[in-house]
């Protein structure tokens, strides 16, 4: 498609802002990394960065983004191909949105009373029989307060892929002989795969970076390379160090982007998956 | 939900009540007579009083609406614009790189955002204030809006487009009439995810600010050492009363204005 | 296509709107004679009748901000870009700031209110002479506990925490120096040590006691002992007033081996504009009926003789939060150790949160 007289107009706003508010950050954080706390220039943040420690919290943010990622996958999935049912589904949608428009800090609190040891959800367990449980400061309240702030992340690129899908080729697939299970998992999952690709994108990213979470709910027995990066910038002041830990995770970024777009399918979107 | 079955139905309704779940313990205790968010002692009004004797808060309420209208406006105008930049990119290398950068504010812990959006606007001479968070806003939101729109452009069949040009249509034409109307879909997506982007963000703005402009995340956050008061909870019932009513008002109205259209579809 | 025009639309008008609505808000103080001053404190700490009243009584009109934490005001006032005239930081940040060169030398002449501060917290060594700052509030940092919870248990010492007992009960707060401080103390050394050896040890005692700790917290401790959530807490004496406010089981004590005594003191900052009107504040807040209202507002002590004395009696004679002068000389006020020792505060501390689990 010869689109060129069109490319000049589009891309330069996207293009100055490019330039301005990532590559001259980037530029900036790469400058800061070389220099310790007096300034002078150094390579010793890079080398602190390969102690046990930083090799530690880097383990720990990707096997906690991992899980907040699935768990926000599975439960997003479902929702997303449910609400595509319903007879108002975009109202139904934005209502999904709504609750993340409500302050963090103040839904975290909400949190922090609802799973405590007094909290209604304790009080149901209790009816249940089961009994009352330790929720707040574990891993699974953790996780659980994560998938909440991201599953509508998650949400809406795999409901605007299962929206758009033609029931025809679902319809066909039924005709051919195929079971629900298999419709899904030769037709319609592999069509929303871009819409999946995206949530997940949008999800993994900013979980390798969590903060403020791991000390609210987790009570700091969770700590992420973005807690790490927290406090060298803003407690210790040591900028040189804060901005090694962002440089590693900017790279980390980098490759999960490029093991990622390795197979691009349903890029044609014809059906032609594969 | 008129065509389900019952057990997305009930699916769909737990995955409702723990999305509202926090919201309504929020709202619950703002008609706590007692001063903190436990022991319920008696139902009271007072907080909810109190919001609209504070002209500062409804001040700081205003702003933050502000910037988050306004922000992810500009951020989905110019992430539909990367968006569609990003798609039409021969080079896959190239493509790639773009995005990645793309990516880097989504990675980017706030604190570090914050600190170099700050250094960048003292550098460039712009005043700290409504301009500068503003402009922050719109910087952060953008990448959701590329990663939001790009599966749409991405399933879009390039024969469709061809069809277009067979029939003569203009460049501008297959923008406006083809392109935009089939991902509109990820263009609101981005917008909305823009909004809560703008609306959750305390720690870029913290750094951006001055000049008496504040939001409601900066002065929420400060609050916690001494003690969020009631008061906060009465004005999040209220946003989320008048928010919600909004939305379904708006949905009922632009519906009803197409509804032949909508009435063909499935 | 349309329909995200019209929508479009209807943001840039419904902004317009809200933003002419604000201009008419912001202007209803009324422009004045004698200009404004920008005032950058924490939240929710000054009572907000007080501000009024200033602007009433001197026609300066009060622009007010706030911050969550001392290095994030510190970040902002460094680089610049701002206009603050009075900010509010804590004693190792006023050390911080004047080494820095953030701040301005106060002319303690044009303060007469000054001689209502109890001469006990004025030439600390934070700040000789008082050269940059004039007290605001001030307190202790200890065990708040919750009898109601604990059987019999009681706090004297710092050892204390350490019983196996309080199995998952104890809950500290998030800030290296404090935690680090307390292993330091419970070992009978100083909170400001920069011996590397006792940072170690202390740091090796409070390993320890990882079993007893339930979380590691900011500011939500306040909701989670008044919720009875959590039984102990290792928190400042102001939020142990919050709790106390909130739930009247809870208790507060310092313990005996000694521990941190903090200040907030009111500073003049590089950035002030209107010189005048900073002082006028500053001076205002001093006034003895000013500061009793607002201590009786934030809930914090005040280092205001004068003022205490009208204040209710029940308050200023609770030796929790006004502790005597024998009392007080256990504790010591922190230091600015340099950024390199805060970094090694705040690597062991980073050690001890990972050896949590």
């Amino acid at each position: 498609m010869n689109n060129k007289p069109l490319r000049p107009l589009y891309i330069i706003p996207y293009g100055a802002w490019i330039l301005f508010f990532v590559i001259a950050p980037i530029a900036l954080i790469v400058y800061y990394s070389f220099f310790d706390l007096s300034g002078n220039f150094t390579f010793e943040n890079y080398q602190n960065f390969f102690t046990s420690v930083y090799f530690k919290l880097t383990i720990s943010s990707f096997w906690y983004a991992f899980l907040i990622t699935f768990f926000s996958l599975l439960f997003a999935y479902p929702t997303a191909y449910f609400l595509t049912k319903t007879t108002h589904k975009q109202l139904w949608l934005l209502l999904i949105i709504i609750p993340s428009w409500i302050n963090l800090l103040l839904k975290t609190y909400a949190f922090i009373g609802l799973l405590g040891l007094y909290g209604p959800v304790n009080a149901f367990l209790e009816m249940t029989g089961l009994g009352k449980q330790q929720l707040l400061f574990t891993d699974f309240s953790f996780v659980f307060v994560a998938v909440y702030i991201f599953i509508p992340f998650m949400i809406l690129p795999i409901f605007n892929s299962l929206d758009k899908l033609s029931p025809a080729l679902i319809d066909a697939s039924y005709d051919l002989g195929a079971n629900t299970w298999t419709t899904f998992r030769r037709v319609i999952f592999p069509l929303t795969l871009n819409g999946v690709k995206s949530g997940i994108q949008v999800v993994f990213i900013p979980a390798l970076s969590l903060f403020m979470i791991t000390r609210l709910i987790a009570g700091n027995k969770v700590i992420t390379l973005g807690t790490a990066i927290e406090q060298q910038f803003l407690v210790t002041q040591n900028w040189g160090m804060g901005s090694t830990i962002a440089v590693f995770l900017i790279l980390f970024m980098f490759i999960i982007m490029l093991v990622t777009s390795g197979s691009e399918r349903g890029k044609t979107g014809n059906g032609k998956v594969k | 939900m008129g065509k389900l079955s019952k057990l997305p139905k009930i699916y769909l309704i737990i995955i409702f009540i723990i999305l509202y779940a926090p919201i309504f313990y929020l709202i619950f205790y703002s008609f706590n007579s007692g001063g903190s968010m436990s022991n319920f002692e008696s139902f009271t009004l007072d907080h909810y009083k109190a919001v609209f004797e504070d002209t500062r808060l409804i001040v700081i309420l205003i702003n933050t609406v502000v910037v988050a209208l306004l922000s992810a406006l500009v951020s989905t105008t110019i992430g539909v614009l990367g968006a569609l930049a990003i798609v039409f990119m021969r080079n896959k290398a190239m493509r790639n790189a773009v995005l990645s950068l793309n990516n880097i504010l989504i990675v980017s812990p706030d604190v570090i955002i914050g600190a170099s959006f700050l250094i960048l606007f003292t550098l460039v001479g712009i005043k700290l204030g409504f301009a500068s968070v503003l402009i922050s806003h719109i910087a952060f939101s953008i990448p959701i809006v590329v990663i939001m729109v790009l599966p749409k452009l991405q399933e879009m069949s390039p024969s469709l487009i061809d069809a277009a040009l067979d029939l003569g249509a203009s460049k501008r034409d297959i923008l406006t009439r083809v392109i935009i109307p089939f991902i509109k879909p990820g263009i609101f997506a981005g917008f909305f995810l823009a909004l809560t982007y703008s609306l959750d963000d305390f720690a870029v703005t913290f750094f951006v600010t001055g000049n008496g402009f504040s939001t409601l995340s900066v002065e929420i956050y400060s609050m916690a050492r001494a003690g969020i008061t009631l008061t906060i909870n009465a004005l999040t019932g209220l946003i989320f009363i008048v928010t919600v009513t909004l939305v379904i008002g708006y949905y009922f109205i632009s519906r009803k204005a197409k509804t032949p259209i909508a009435g063909v579809r499935k | 296509m349309k329909d995200i025009i019209r929508v479009a639309a209807l943001i840039v008008v419904v902004s317009a709107i809200l933003m002419f609505v604000n201009a008419k808000l912001n202007a209803s103080g009324g422009p004045s004679a004698k200009g404004t001053i920008s005032v950058y404190n924490w939240g929710e700490y000054i009572d907000p009748d007080l501000l009024k009243q200033f602007e009433k009584e001197t026609g300066i009109k009060v622009i007010y901000e706030t911050f969550d934490s001392n290095e994030g005001m510190m970040g902002k006032i460094e680089q610049g870009g701002t206009s603050y005239d009075i900010t509010m930081p804590s004693e190792y940040a006023i050390a911080m700031m004047a080494e820095k060169d953030l701040l301005l030398p106060i002319d303690l002449e044009k303060i007469p209110n000054i001689k209502h501060i109890d001469p006990y917290f004025l030439d600390l060594a934070f700040d000789p002479n008082n050269k940059y700052s004039i007290p605001y509030f001030w307190g202790t940092l200890g065990i708040a506990y919750n009898p109601s919870l604990l059987e019999g248990q009681t706090f004297e010492s710092w050892d204390n925490l350490w019983n196996s007992s309080l199995k998952n009960e104890v809950v500290l707060v998030d800030s290296a120096r404090e935690v680090i401080g307390m292993g330091l103390n419970s070992l009978g050394n100083s909170l400001n040590s920069t011996d590397l050896d006792e940072l170690r040890e202390a740091t090796d005692k409070l390993k320890k006691m990882s079993p007893n700790v339930k979380a590691v917290i900011g500011d939500e401790v306040t909701q989670l002992m008044v919720n009875e959530e959590a039984a102990v807490a290792l928190t400042w004496s102001g939020q142990a007033a919050d709790m106390m406010y909130e739930n009247e089981n809870i208790d507060y004590i310092v313990p005996e081996e000694g521990s941190n005594l903090w200040f907030d003191n009111m500073v003049i900052p590089r950035t002030a504009s209107n010189l005048e009107g900073a002082y006028a504040f500053i001076n205002f807040m001093l006034d003895p009926e000013v500061a009793a209202q607002n201590a009786d507002y934030v809930g914090y002590s005040t280092p205001n003789k004068t003022a205490l004395d009208l204040m209710d009696p029940e308050v200023t004679s609770d030796e929790r939060f006004y502790p005597d002068e024998e009392a007080r000389d256990h504790l010591e006020v922190y230091k600015n150790l340099g950024l390199e020792m805060l970094g090694h505060y705040n690597e062991l501390f980073l050690e001890f949160k990972m050896d949590m689990k």
